[in-house]
């Protein structure tokens, strides 16, 4: 089929478009940026692995329903595991955040990539909250006591009820992280179109000739 | 030479530089073995705390007194849940304000709670064969609001003077009318066992919705004083607080710095006031990169030249 | 609760600090300065170089 033909369907147009935007080498690059050199950029993606490991162990929790973890060993062991990456999650989140603020990396039309990555640490404190109010034990009972009394106060609390666990428990397993996964998917795809953002320009040397490659500050 | 003003902003473009080998499915990889190890040594060093959940039972067993006066105030309609507002029910003059807006009212009425109906006559009532109950019941709710409100201040009164011989309320002589032995019934219903379950599934089999019998415990000082001991209150920072020495959700540090500051630790709407302050902040937050100065900080902040600091070392002293 | 125990045992009431309003747990503390430190470790530490092509 030509590409003429293909682009009069709508299948053959989205799949221009995202072969444009996304080119396979541009997907999975195997070469970054020299700048791309420190510490700081490997945050991210830990904060993908931690992510996996909260929804891993959140499955194996999910199975085995809401009361199995304060009946068994094997079910604390998983609790465990989902409260810990949840704590090594927002750690190496935050560092990614810092990192990314201090980079300035919405620069170059990449705001929407900072926007989607604000939203999720927002979203996911919300699942956090969801989480700790579907423990079914004391600290999830005061949680619920004090959390209402934030959410009546703006007039939310008569929808998202806190003391509902039903409702609670099915926004914690599956209502938010499903946004929280959507999100990440997005502000992944948006770093891989955008590239990593580059430094902030360089401070001209008094008689820097304009043709050396490696000053263009891109 | 002005530092940056003369550079030209190609932020978008293309990277004409040099490149180097980068392997991120490897790096993806190794970023999970590392997070999964590192979580896995965490729960074999610390585990997860698991504070069982208290029970109106357990209340009433380790405090009657508190429960017995928490339960007169929820049958006279003075409690803190009696007078909540929406979304429980209509109070006049109830609900926080911001800016003179009550934004509490605005869902109205969802999940409506008499707590002298909920919390204490209907339970009463489900108690089978007790002729003197159903008859003190009677009497209560026939009398004229002024001769039940005269009863139940009276038996507030002299709540100080109560003994709990048998873990139930023996006040001495007064003029309490059939308060007395209502409550007397509702505490032996709720060191039965039985109040969780009437408040729990009295309108149907199969419920998850926890409502009625936490806002009972709520009303209650033994509740309060078990968060306490755990530094869990509001003025104690506990919102970022976890039962035990756990960390708790450290990253609600600036939602519960609020409360620990004036005016918000004395308002009686601090809790929408707040939510009004951190939708504000959240919102500044999402919006960063669209608001002029704060999107300039991190280029005079200059932490970039650290992170960068091999690139800037090639391009400002060269080869 | 058979079987599976931590190390540290974590269940008895935390320390505080306290400093005026400020009080937090000796918990957050620490996960607070390790953030602060892994950042600034994170910035300064060599990162292994990689073959560069022009």
């Amino acid at each position: 089929m030509s590409t003429e033909q293909a682009s009069r369907s709508w299948t053959g147009w989205i799949r221009q478009r995202a072969v444009r935007a996304l080119p396979p080498e541009k997907l999975l690059p195997d070469r970054q940026p020299a700048y791309v050199a420190s510490w700081i950029y490997v945050f991210g993606v830990a904060t993908i692995a931690a992510l996996i490991v909260i929804v891993a162990s959140g499955v194996i929790l999910g199975l085995k329903g809401p009361a199995w973890w304060h009946v068994s060993s094997v079910g604390r062991f998983f609790n465990s595991v989902h409260l810990w990456a949840v704590e090594v999650f927002f750690f190496v989140m935050v560092v990614h955040l810092w990192g990314k603020f201090f980079m300035g990396a919405w620069r170059g039309g990449r705001s929407r990539t900072w926007v989607t990555g604000a939203v999720i640490f927002l979203v996911a404190i919300g699942t956090a909250f969801t989480g700790y109010l579907s423990q079914q034990n004391f600290d999830s009972q005061w949680i619920a006591s004090e959390g209402k009394d934030g959410l009546n106060a703006v007039g939310v609390g008569a929808y998202f009820n806190v003391a509902d666990f039903g409702q609670m428990y099915t926004f914690h397993i599956f209502l938010l992280p499903a946004v929280v996964v959507a999100l990440v998917v997005w502000h992944v795809l948006l770093v891989r179109r955008h590239g990593v953002v580059p430094p902030y320009p360089a401070r001209r040397r008094e008689a820097a000739p304009a043709t050396d490659q490696g000053a263009r500050s891109k | 030479m002005s530092a940056f003003a003369s550079a030209p902003a190609d932020d978008d473009r293309e990277w004409q530089g040099d490149y180097v080998r980068y392997d991120l499915v490897k790096e993806f990889v190794v970023a999970l073995v590392v997070i999964t190890a590192l979580t896995v040594l965490l729960v074999v060093l610390f585990s997860s705390p698991d504070d069982p959940p208290v029970t109106i039972q357990q209340w009433a067993r380790a405090d009657p007194g508190d429960f017995v006066a928490t339960a007169v105030t929820d049958l006279d309609g003075t409690s803190e849940v009696a007078t909540y507002g929406p979304p429980y029910n209509n109070v006049p003059g109830a609900g926080q304000k911001v800016f003179g807006v009550n934004t509490q009212t605005w869902p109205g009425v969802h999940y409506r709670i008499d707590t002298a109906r909920d919390f204490v006559l209907d339970p009463l009532h489900s108690i089978p064969g007790n002729a003197a109950l159903k008859r003190a019941l009677a009497s209560y709710q026939t009398a004229p609001a002024r001769q039940q409100s005269r009863w139940t201040s009276a038996y507030s009164a002299a709540l100080k003077h109560a003994r709990y011989p048998d873990g139930l309320p023996k006040l001495p002589p007064g003029h309490y009318g059939p308060v007395a032995p209502m409550m007397s019934s509702l505490a032996g219903l709720a060191e039965s066992g039985g109040l969780d379950g009437a408040l729990l599934t009295s309108s149907q089999f199969y419920q998850t919705n926890y409502t009625k019998p936490l806002l009972f415990l709520s009303g209650g000082a033994f509740f309060e004083s078990r968060a306490d001991a755990q530094h869990l209150l509001g003025n104690q920072w506990g919102m970022m607080n976890e039962t035990g020495s756990y960390p708790g959700q450290v990253w609600l540090w600036l939602y519960t710095f609020w409360y620990q500051i004036s005016p918000f630790n004395t308002s009686e709407n601090a809790d929408a006031q707040i939510w009004v302050i951190m939708a504000v902040l959240s919102l500044a937050f999402v919006c960063v990169p669209f608001i002029p100065g704060l999107r300039s900080v991190p280029r005079y902040l200059g932490v970039h030249r650290l992170i960068w600091r091999d690139h800037y070392r090639r391009v400002e002293e060269g080869p | 609760m058979p079987g599976f125990a931590s190390l540290i045992d974590l269940n008895s009431p935390a320390h505080y600090v306290h400093w005026h309003f400020f009080q937090m747990s000796v918990a957050n503390i620490l996960v607070i300065a390790l953030m602060i430190l892994v950042f600034i470790a994170a910035i300064l530490l060599p990162f292994p170089g990689r073959g560069r092509e022009s």
